[in-house]
């Protein structure tokens, strides 16, 4: 659970930049931006997720080392069961 | 070496494994402490002690949260769990981890409400959807996971959620390293430092391993040329008669650490006077609690726990796994009563836990004469 996921920011879902919807390798789900808020992150911005967090900006080019990391790895469908299993972006609610 | 052909840069690798051949003395011998278990993991998969001259040795660290979580812990928590009106929480990690009379998963086939989450926000959605409902986050983790847990429950307290509660084992790195270099049983000559977590914390808080114990640290990404460099960087420190805290993972990782990220820590979490680890007793200021004014979502304060002091399981030996003075396949319960389907010990758990990673990548390779 230490191995974070990289992913990409799609959408930035409230002006407070509180929550941006984030994909992961094709999954979108609602990540919470409050960990990285102060570095203004924008559309297209790479992050790296820790359970249901961005913890820290990265560049392109280090989200799809963390990519071909997790691959290597084996983790990469844990990676994306954990994407897919995060709840709090989907009722709506959570922000 | 098998693996080296799947490598990225493994002209780079084969070099690096070479100018570490290069540099250590062959009648030194090296022992350099990972203390991150995402790296014991890459390490384990990558099989790069291969890689490394016979007298460079690694012991594996306590980063990994539930393996350094004592028993008595698991058994408050599951206390909770067993309350009327009860969702207990928490990541899947925790689910397979043995306590006194099981683990989470079997108390839910005894009928309590356990659920596994994948965020502390997955916990608190839970109790948006369920105001009738007691949900409980069993919240583990270093200061990589901390954060995110403070801002769970400043986001509780914000939209006034009252049925939602933290249940905290979050502990700190600096305290548990401090235990470790004042084993008396433990000799070290360097650190390969965290990545993640240092995302958080910087590279500045390992200084004074450097300066009063005299230890290189390098910061280390995750990769196995990420691994292979930390490890010729503290060599040379080594060799060099140097004790410098450098940072391997400046992709990630900077000195100051994520301001954020401290702060919300701070703001929620106050430093527990004692906090019992597994494996390495009770340890002064080392792990995190709910300040009072967040008592109202303090599952400790919400619940009366036992507190409980349980000691692991007799023929076991986490404690001393965990502290670097056994391999895991020196433990005398290793690929026999303890193995990754039916774990007597955490380290057996997560797959960041040295025993679980040496047993499905070495133990199991060499079974099958791989």
């Amino acid at each position: 659970m230490c191995l974070a996921i990289p992913g990409q920011i799609v959408a930035l879902l409230d002006d407070d930049r509180r929550y941006a919807l984030v994909d992961v390798s094709g999954v979108r789900r609602k990540i919470n931006m409050g960990l990285v808020k102060h570095m203004s992150p924008q559309v297209g911005d790479w992050v790296l997720i820790h359970v249901g967090f961005a913890m820290n900006m990265i560049s392109a080019e280090q989200a799809a080392e963390q990519l071909r990391l997790l691959e290597m790895l084996d983790e990469s469908e844990a990676a994306l069961e954990e994407v897919r299993g995060y709840k709090f972006g989907e009722a709506g609610g959570g922000g | 070496m098998k693996f080296v052909d799947e490598f990225r840069n493994p002209d780079l690798i084969q070099k690096t494994a070479e100018e570490i051949h290069r540099w250590a003395d062959p009648v030194a011998t090296y022992r350099i402490m990972e203390i991150c278990g995402g790296h014991t993991y890459s390490i384990y998969r990558f099989a790069l002690q291969d890689l490394l001259p016979k007298n460079i040795e690694l012991i594996h660290g306590p980063g990994c949260p539930v393996c350094v979580l004592p028993m008595g812990r698991m058994d408050d928590g599951l206390a909770i769990a067993q309350r009327e009106n009860v969702i207990f929480t928490a990541f899947g990690d925790v689910m397979r981890v043995p306590g006194t009379a099981g683990t989470p998963l079997s108390f839910r086939s005894r009928g309590c409400d356990v659920r596994m989450v994948y965020s502390p926000l997955d916990a608190l959605q839970l109790a948006l959807d369920q105001p009738d409902k007691d949900v409980v986050l069993f919240a583990i983790g270093f200061e990589t996971t901390a954060p995110s847990t403070a801002l769970t429950v400043l986001q509780a307290k914000e939209m006034n959620v009252s049925n939602f509660f933290v249940f905290s084992n979050h502990v700190l790195i600096m305290p548990a390293i401090r235990a470790i270099l004042e084993s008396p049983d433990m000799r070290l000559d360097g650190f390969i430092g965290p990545g993640h977590l240092s995302t958080v914390i910087g590279a500045k808080p390992y200084r004074w391993i450097a300066d009063e114990y005299k230890k290189p640290v390098v910061i280390s990404g995750f990769e196995p040329l990420d691994l292979l460099q930390s490890i010729l960087m503290l060599v040379k420190q080594l060799q060099e008669g140097r004790a410098e805290v450098e940072n391997q993972y400046t992709r990630a990782v900077t000195w100051d650490g994520n301001r954020a990220a401290m702060a919300a820590m701070e703001e929620v979490f106050e430093v527990r006077p004692l906090f019992e680890w597994r494996g390495l007793g009770h340890i002064p200021h080392s792990a995190l609690k709910l300040k009072p004014e967040f008592a109202p979502w303090d599952a400790e304060v919400r619940f009366q726990v036992p507190g409980s002091t349980v000691a692991d399981p007799q023929a076991a030996q986490c404690g001393d796994v965990l502290r670097g003075v056994l391999k895991p396949q020196q433990c005398r319960l290793f690929g026999k009563a303890c193995t990754p389907e039916r774990p007597v010990g955490a380290l057996m758990v997560s797959s960041e836990g040295s025993c679980a990673a040496y047993y499905h990548h070495v133990y199991l390779q060499q079974a099958s004469g791989g």
